[in-house]
């Protein structure tokens, strides 16, 4: 499989956004987007996610038109309901698709385990840790079994201890489930451990200023924090989003 | 309640490691967050209003007795209770058709509450049409509109019904198109993303999220539809606390009077304590999450 994202242009009335942004991710890949702020990132996710539609270009599976199921949406905000269990947040999208609640129940329930929420299914949101709430938020996403996976930020408003450690957890379970995910985020050093590939936006209006290939084994750990290609990776991009004014 | 303290539940609790899988063990469940002003004793918030209730009485009681007020301008509390307890039967037998027509009229006015915030959150030119509506409805003069009513609808159920309906449909309708528009747009987007539509946001955002301002607007409410039960019935009824105001007052009898209004103070506040149950009941979630 694989997702082709070509020309897609936005504009929002007279302010254009996104300026013919093209790119692909094969599955079972990680690519993360970068860019500066207000670029036009999240409005990208909302094309992929059906939520925005492109005055051009467009979104093809397998030269396919994308259609909304492809894409399992994930937003900055972890927007938990304090009216439903745990248990029943994560099985809000399959509600919504149509599922019956005890069969959604049972095929969420089965990821608790690997997502560190075991024992939590009757808690209720506000009983989570920040990075508790995140993964219960992943999890509602996953547990839909798109094809692709959209994390907008999604350990963007965690203290710098728990990122870390999420940081690490989801490349653990990454690897043991194969997802494909598209990474929205500010953080340099979070997308080259996670990445196969980072594309770094330009200023708005947006298009693919540059890609950079992560060419680090998994799984990977800490220590590659250190690696001299982590460092070139990080230095390279770092430089380009430095530069983003002159792209 | 405010947007403000809506927001702050929903901050994550003290950050800490992750518990990730076959690392560093959990330690069990995290506590509820809970502040120390919601763990207050029932008796804790029942004593204080009883023991001002009953310095008041005292004081009453001393003036009365002190300089000897005839009873049919001022009687003292006991002599109300005396003769409260005296005519039980009467009063008893007013009391039941005022909670008739409080039921009644509050029923009509929660549904056409409903109806018409449901509509006004699905169409935004109802919301135009509506509001402003709503909002002039809330200027007719009761006092005005409630013996007209007898005279168009007679001294049955009818009048009444609409007199209660009028003064409390008013907090219901604004506290649910308020509490559906508290809904979070990004909340929105994550059910579109998911395949639903304005139904589904609707249905799992909107509604369950709009149910802390409807307990609120219902507690208001309820408050005014006794009041507005008696008054219906203070301008014309064959039976009820009301028109037994009416006709006490009529012949003197302050001490009755008052007695009828002891009742009606008791079945508010009853009514008001009902909704905190009803809430118990229906969206439990409400409890810990406000303060």
């Amino acid at each position: 499989m694989k997702i082709t994202v070509a020309g897609v242009e936005v504009a929002f009335g007279d302010l254009p956004v996104l300026d013919g942004v093209s790119f692909d991710v094969a599955t079972g890949e990680f690519v993360s987007v970068l860019g500066p702020s207000g670029c036009g990132k999240s409005t990208l996710f909302g094309v992929l996610a059906g939520l925005v539609a492109p005055d051009h270009g467009r979104v093809l599976v397998d030269g396919a038109p994308a259609g909304r199921e492809t894409f399992g949406y994930m937003p900055q905000k972890d927007l938990l309901f304090p009216w439903r269990t745990v248990l029943d947040n994560t099985t809000l999208g399959l509600e919504v698709g149509g599922m019956r609640r005890r069969e959604a129940r049972e095929r969420a329930r089965e990821l608790f385990a690997p997502f560190g929420l075991a024992g939590f299914e009757r808690s209720r949101p506000a009983e989570l840790s920040g990075g508790m709430r995140q993964r219960a938020a992943l999890l509602r996403t996953v547990v839909q079994d798109r094809e692709v996976l959209l994390l907008d930020e999604p350990f963007g408003a965690l203290d710098s201890l728990t990122r870390t450690a999420m940081q690490e957890w989801l490349e653990e379970v990454r690897g043991r489930f194969g997802w494909t995910v598209l990474l929205i985020t500010h953080d340099v050093r979070e997308a080259v451990f996670l990445s196969d590939r980072v594309l770094v936006l330009s200023s708005r209006p947006a298009h693919v200023a540059r890609e950079v290939r992560i060419d680090l084994p998994r799984p990977r750990e800490v220590g590659v924090l250190t690696d001299p290609a982590f460092v070139a990776a990080e230095a390279e991009l770092l430089d380009t989003l430095r530069g983003g004014t002159r792209l | 309640m405010t947007r403000a303290d809506h927001r702050s539940r929903t901050e994550p609790g003290p950050p800490s490691s992750p518990p990730v899988p076959g690392r560093a063990g959990r330690t069990g469940r995290a506590p509820a967050p809970r502040t120390a002003r919601g763990r207050t004793s029932l008796l804790g918030r029942v004593a204080p209003p009883v023991l001002v209730v009953l310095l008041l009485l005292v004081v009453w009681q001393g003036a009365v007795t002190a300089l000897d007020v005839r009873p049919q301008v001022l009687p003292s509390p006991l002599r109300v209770l005396e003769q409260g307890w005296a005519f039980r039967a009467v009063l008893w037998a007013n009391t039941l058709p005022t909670l008739q027509v409080t039921a009644v009229g509050f029923a009509v006015s929660l549904a056409v509450g409903w109806v018409l915030a449901v509509g006004v959150d699905f169409s935004p030119w109802l919301r135009r049409a509506l509001v402003p509506l709503l909002v002039a409805s809330q200027t007719l003069p009761i006092i005005a509109v409630a013996p007209l009513m007898i005279i168009w609808f007679g001294f049955g159920l009818l009048p009444k019904v609409l007199v209660i309906a009028l003064v409390t449909f008013f907090p219901i309708a604004v506290g649910l198109i308020e509490g559906f528009a508290r809904a979070d747009p990004e909340a929105a987007n994550l059910l579109r993303s998911m395949g639903g539509g304005r139904w589904a946001e609707f249905r799992y955002v909107r509604l369950p999220g709009a149910l802390p301002s409807f307990f609120t607007a219902l507690r208001i409410a309820i408050t005014y539809a006794v009041t507005g039960a008696i008054f219906a019935e203070y301008v014309g009824a064959r039976a009820g606390l009301g028109i037994y105001m009416a006709q006490q007052k009529n012949s003197f009898r302050t001490d009755l009077v008052l007695a009828a209004v002891a009742v009606t103070a008791l079945v508010s506040v009853a009514l008001f304590g009902l909704t905190y149950l009803v809430e118990r009941v229906v969206a439990p979630w409400i409890k810990g999450a406000r303060r």
